[in-house]
């Protein structure tokens, strides 16, 4: 999986609308290290990083590229985490479709939820995604199947297309590391695609855009779809790791931790959610045993971040190389 | 002539809360001239440009575009027959270079662009056409600067370029030389000549030289009515027009 991505990238390297080369370098740094990392550093909590790393990517192809600040994004990941866990667990699904069937309820949802909110911006958009995540949320308190404060527990990891072992520590690292690693490069097609093309020029100039012709909605609500279906992804893909589907994923604090590895990391940037997850998953797991306080170091960077460093680790490391990452 | 009319209104009405901003205006453009719409501040003219293209809905009235009924269709609908608009303030795609800010406009004879699953370099073929059009307005030097950084005029010469990408029957253009020094002002004056040789163009300027210099026919806005119209010389000699609009500084 990992050399068939190298050559997806390396064949769209020529010609001026190509990929960047400090790009294809860059990404070939981050799959060397993650190859490498399984042996290095704990897996589970890789996989775990791994999971959000996607899902920051997801939500900053919301933000980062049509500019819409979403804050209810955890009602994708944790939906899609309920979604994959209970198909699994109480249909009996192989890993596989229950990952698919997990996105595909996060991809429902983007269309229902993305369908009434993009029809504002700013803060209202924010809201508005803000009430229907806090909707999801409470129905996954109420509905019986969730398992209410418990969750979805003991998920099955099963066999993946019959030949792979999930129970395997590392074949599952390396399945989760393939699934980020396609969502990754999806999310970089597609906003490096005809569509990309139109959704900058919307973030750019949206009534210039619409007098070009470009019915600007339904650019945005594609991208919102997508946003949606990769966050699902990440959520389903997490469910199996740690066989367990829970209102955490659900909760809005989890709207606003993706907001954090987003920034931290450097919103529309393509390596920056990536290396805000990991800061963010970092933290959390060394500091773990500050228990609460975790919450204040986050809130302490978060204000650095924005005070000091507003184009987030990546985005200031691309403005001092005057390379974009 | 009722054939040659390409855009016509009828009683054409917007009000804002006990406010109204345009009122009972009957404009008819004739296909392949270039009819400008002038007035003192206030007079309704960018509103009257809202109300063709649909950025604003009329609160009465009607729209003909090529003997179509476009009251009640979308901004990217009316863009998508051939009316296509500009902006008072420039209006490019800052971040997107002068090539890509033609692009887009000449991404759109794709069709839609949903396919994200694409490489971007399927639009490579749009380049040689996207080149064409910008060394057209000059900018040929530019193609690969960020559109941020021109100067002012250069920024209305892109956003022209990016018009014409379109092929658009008409234009409207909403004061194309605001802002602008005397050279640019001169560049872009002949520049609107030379595109409007085959299209219909409709503009607001407040530079009455450009006006002189360019339009076939002038109608004259006022507190959102029509005061006048003709060419040149009969409306710069109408009282009613010498009185609320170049009395004070012009005439």
């Amino acid at each position: 999986m990992t050399a068939t991505a190298n050559e997806y990238v390396g064949a769209a390297a020529p010609a001026e609308t190509g990929v960047p080369i400090p790009q294809v370098v860059a990404f070939g740094v981050m799959t060397t290290i993650l190859v490498a990392a399984p042996f290095l550093v704990y897996p589970v909590f890789l996989m775990k990083a791994l999971c959000f790393a996607l899902f920051a990517c997801a939500f900053n192809l919301l933000i980062g590229y049509v500019g819409l600040l979403s804050f209810g994004h955890a009602a994708f990941l944790g939906a899609a985490g309920y979604g994959a866990a209970h198909s699994a667990k109480a249909w009996g699904f192989p890993p596989e479709l229950a990952i698919l069937f997990g996105t595909a309820v996060a991809a429902a949802l983007g269309v229902v939820i993305g369908a009434l909110a993009i029809r504002s911006k700013g803060i209202y958009f924010a809201n508005i995604t803000l009430a229907f995540a806090q909707m999801v949320y409470f129905f996954s308190v109420q509905a019986g199947f969730t398992g209410g404060e418990d969750g979805i527990q003991s998920v099955p990891r099963g066999t993946l297309l019959g030949v792979l072992n999930l129970n395997e520590t590392l074949t599952l690292y390396f399945v989760v590391l393939a699934i980020f690693l396609a969502g990754f490069l999806l999310i970089y097609r597609a906003i490096h695609s005809p569509f990309g093309q139109v959704l900058k020029a919307i973030r750019e100039n949206e009534p210039r855009a619409v007098s070009l012709g470009y019915r600007a909605e339904r650019y945005k609500l594609l991208a919102f779809v997508l946003s949606a279906t990769f966050a699902g992804l990440a959520g389903a893909t997490k469910a199996l790791v740690f066989q367990l589907a829970s209102l955490t994923d659900v909760h809005w604090t989890m709207s606003g931790e993706v907001v954090l590895m987003t920034l931290l990391g450097g919103l529309g940037t393509v390596f920056g959610p990536v290396v805000g997850a990991f800061i963010v998953m970092a933290l959390e797991n060394y500091l773990s045993q500050l228990g609460a306080w975790v919450t204040v170091v986050q809130g302490v960077i978060f204000v650095v971040c924005v005070l000091t460093f507003r184009r987030g680790v990546i985005g200031e490391l691309g403005n001092l190389l005057r390379k974009s990452l | 002539m009722a054939d040659d009319v390409i855009l016509e209104t009828e009683g054409l009405t917007k009000e804002f809360r006990g406010f109204v901003a345009v009122k009972d205006v009957r404009l008819r453009v004739r296909r392949g001239t270039i009819h400008a719409l002038i007035g003192p501040n206030g007079a309704g003219k960018t509103t009257c440009f809202n109300l063709l293209t649909h950025f604003l809905a009329p609160t009465r009235g009607r729209i003909r575009f090529k003997g179509r009924e476009i009251t009640g269709s979308r901004p990217a609908d009316i863009a998508r027959l051939g009316l296509v608009r500009s902006f008072q303030i420039s209006a490019v795609f800052p971040h997107l270079s002068v090539l890509e800010n033609v692009r887009v406009a000449l991404q759109r004879t794709r069709g839609a662009s949903f396919d994200f699953w694409r490489s971007e370099r399927v639009l490579d073929g749009l380049n040689g056409r996207a080149v064409e059009l910008i060394e057209a307005v000059g900018l040929a030097a530019f193609a690969r600067t960020p559109a941020v950084e021109l100067p002012y005029g250069r920024k209305r010469a892109l956003e022209i370029a990016t018009t014409l990408a379109l092929e658009p029957e008409m234009m409207l253009l909403d004061e194309p030389t605001a802002g602008m020094a005397h050279d640019d002002v001169e560049r872009i004056s002949a520049l609107i000549k030379r595109v409007a040789a085959n299209r219909t163009v409709l503009m607001v300027e407040h530079n009455l030289s450009v006006v002189e210099n360019l339009s076939d026919i002038i109608t004259v806005l006022a507190r959102g009515e029509v005061l006048a119209e003709g060419d040149y010389r009969s409306v710069s000699r109408n009282q009613d027009v010498i009185q609320a609009y170049m009395g004070s500084g012009h005439a």
